[in-house]
């Protein structure tokens, strides 16, 4: 067959975020969590795009542009607060950062 | 569909070809031309007048050691110049060189592919090469090349903002991403080049995306990050032979590729300077008419001794040249693609002499400039041409 | 033809998602990410989505990303230390993760069994031209709030990184 069924790019996109979610949870180094961010965000955004081939309407691309946009924004602030974070602390282990903790 | 593969594999193979050897010579012009403004000869005994000098260059790099530092992070290291020559390749593949040439039967634009999105895909590719240099800097596990790769890739993504919106303001003119519709919007001689024409000739926009140029090819004024005498030589210190050739063959063929992109953007592409009914076939025919002539004079009462025998062989090429741009069978084609080698030229001599010319930028004038000068500029320029355009239309 | 391509790019950004997660140092997740994205961005193309595909490339791959480098360089981050890693946890959740990509794959083969094919050619609507005209009409609002969302994202980044003045 010379066609791609449409399910394949829906579950590239779950196995995509599934991953970012198991980099999110798994991972102590801060850096690394925040690209499990990025990757969850990209899997979306390949569902949005999926969608709006079978709808044949551009809007899915439209959400995928804001949600680049949104997540570009949040990498700048996100890297900003993590430099912060290593002036103050010297460490980029998230088990390190716990003074709040009881 | 088997006639296709087959041209467009030719027409790779072509394009590859020219164009690694084009950046070879390109490196013998800078050399030749730095000299002559520096009153000196330049590359003179290796071959007539230096031009066999890029292949002793070849020849010495491909020879040299080949040494992997035992404390570099090798995947990356070996990475990082396979990056670089990639994407400074894989930019030239939608540029067009001229019109249709028809080939034993078959008719081929001469562009090895076209896309809805040329100047877009030409901006990633771009994007992209900032990772040869960043990673080149961070693998050679070397402070020096580690800031000098730092500032490399700084510069590289600061200068990214205005050239992006320099290059958005012809767009609005011509009104369409395709890089060959953009030559198609621009015919009709040099009063129709988006560099002169419409509600708002774009020549500070032209002004802004060369110097963005100089900026991201990392060419002087600002080669801070790769100067000898700056940081131990910057992000490629760790760097020998052929992996230190392909950073330099990168820069060439970005300089080629943004040279191009100017060309197509604002000087109109392949078009003439005027239409070919009033005579502008005529002109390559009489520019290497002229250089041949005063090679021949020159052989007369040369300078030096083998200039006795180089001057006439020049002379004699020139003529030939000249009476080839005659031809009719190869005007179609051959005029066209004379009108962009010339303009694409013209601004690579820019380049380089530039590069003989003005000194260097210090690294946060350099940040400045960008942010503080360059970027309202090109803002305040897409400002004014888009409100002319929408008031015209 | 379309399957081959769309194998091949599957499987590259699957093996590069697994790198990013599994990988000790920042740089090589970093670096498997951007291989995540560029095969990403040739799936768009698969996918009609012309315009996306560039702007992915050069938003995400090409800026974002270099961001993230540079932070990376900057703080000089090591690999990961192996300390202190809890057992229970990696027992607790890697079957639970399985878990939850299994019932993302059995809903989506439920919902789509007999959906639409995607080839190269069947959706033409995502050129540059129809993503800008519906940027500029329907969705002009959020495209204005985004604007000032990136202005504030600016103004955070400078004020959080800059140096202190003693």
């Amino acid at each position: 067959m010379a066609e791609v069924p449409i399910s394949w790019f829906l579950t590239l996109s779950a196995i995509l975020f599934a991953l970012g979610v198991a980099g999110f949870l798994f991972r102590r180094n801060i850096i690394t969590v925040f690209m499990s961010i990025e990757l969850m965000l990209n899997a979306v955004n390949l569902t949005f795009v999926t969608f709006s081939y079978q709808l044949k309407q551009v809007n899915g691309h439209l959400f995928s542009f804001f949600v680049m946009v949104v997540a570009a924004a949040e990498a700048a602030v996100g890297l900003a607060i993590i430099l912060t974070i290593f002036k103050n602390r010297s460490t980029l282990q998230i088990d390190d950062i716990d003074s709040m903790k009881n | 569909m088997n006639a296709f593969i087959v041209i467009s594999i030719i027409k790779a193979a072509v394009v590859a070809f020219v164009l690694l050897t084009a950046v070879a010579y390109l490196q013998w012009v800078e050399r030749k031309v730095i000299a002559h403004i520096q009153v000196r000869m330049g590359p003179y005994r290796v071959g007539p007048h230096g031009l066999l000098q890029p292949l002793a260059d070849v020849i010495k790099l491909i020879t040299k050691e080949d040494l992997v530092p035992p404390y570099v992070n090798k995947p990356l290291y070996l990475f990082a110049p396979f990056i670089a020559v990639c994407m400074a390749l894989l930019a030239i593949a939608v540029i067009p060189f001229g019109p249709t040439i028809n080939v034993a039967g078959y008719s081929t634009w001469m562009q090895l592919t076209d896309l809805n999105i040329g100047v877009l895909y030409i901006l990633a590719a771009s994007s992209m090469g900032v990772y040869g240099i960043a990673l080149a800097g961070w693998a050679s596990n070397n402070k020096y090349a580690l800031i000098g790769g730092l500032r490399s890739s700084a510069q590289m993504i600061s200068y990214e903002l205005p050239m992006a919106i320099a290059i958005a303001s012809p767009l609005l003119l011509s009104n369409t991403l395709s890089l060959r519709e953009l030559v198609g919007t621009q015919a009709g001689g040099i009063w129709h080049w988006n560099v002169l024409r419409g509600p708002f000739p774009q020549i500070i926009s032209f002004i802004v995306f060369l110097i963005a140029a100089f900026a991201e090819t990392n060419r002087v004024p600002f080669d801070l990050p790769e100067a000898e005498n700056e940081l131990v030589a910057g992000f490629h210190v760790e760097y020998s032979s052929m992996k230190f050739a392909s950073f330099f063959m990168a820069e060439y063929l970005n300089m080629v590729t943004v040279s191009a992109m100017a060309t197509l953007l604002f000087l109109g592409g392949w078009d003439p300077l005027w239409p070919a009914q009033y005579g502008s076939n005529l002109i390559p025919t009489v520019i290497f008419l002229i250089a041949g002539l005063t090679a021949l004079y020159h052989a007369a009462n040369p300078a030096r001794k083998m200039d006795k025998y180089t001057f006439p062989a020049f002379g004699i090429v020139f003529l030939i040249l000249a009476g080839i741009f005659l031809l009719p069978i190869v005007q179609s084609w051959l005029l066209p693609l004379f009108w962009f080698c010339a303009k694409t030229g013209a601004i690579l001599f820019a380049f380089i002499w530039v590069r003989g010319t003005l000194p260097r930028f210090r690294y946060d004038q350099l940040m400045r400039f960008a942010w503080k000068f360059m970027f309202p500029v090109a803002m305040l320029n897409l400002l004014v041409t888009s409100f002319l355009v929408a008031w015209v239309s | 033809m379309d399957v081959i391509l769309f194998l091949v790019f599957a499987i590259i950004a699957v093996v590069s998602a697994v790198n990013v997660v599994v990988q000790t140092h920042p740089i090589s997740s970093a670096v498997s990410l951007i291989g995540v994205m560029g095969s990403l961005a040739v799936l768009y193309l698969l996918l009609g989505g012309e315009f996306i595909a560039a702007a992915q490339v050069i938003v995400y791959a090409g800026a974002v990303m270099v961001l993230f480098i540079f932070v990376i360089l900057l703080l000089n981050a090591g690999a990961e230390s192996k300390s202190g890693r809890s057992f229970m946890v990696q027992l607790l959740g890697v079957p639970l993760l399985i878990a939850l990509l299994g019932l993302l794959a059995f809903f989506v083969q439920r919902l789509f069994p007999r959906g639409v094919s995607v080839h190269f050619g069947g959706f033409t609507g995502g050129t540059a031209q129809a993503v800008g005209k519906a940027l500029f009409t329907t969705y002009l609002l959020p495209f204005e709030v985004t604007s000032l969302l990136i202005l504030i994202a600016i103004l955070g980044a400078i004020v959080l990184a800059r140096k202190e003045i003693d």
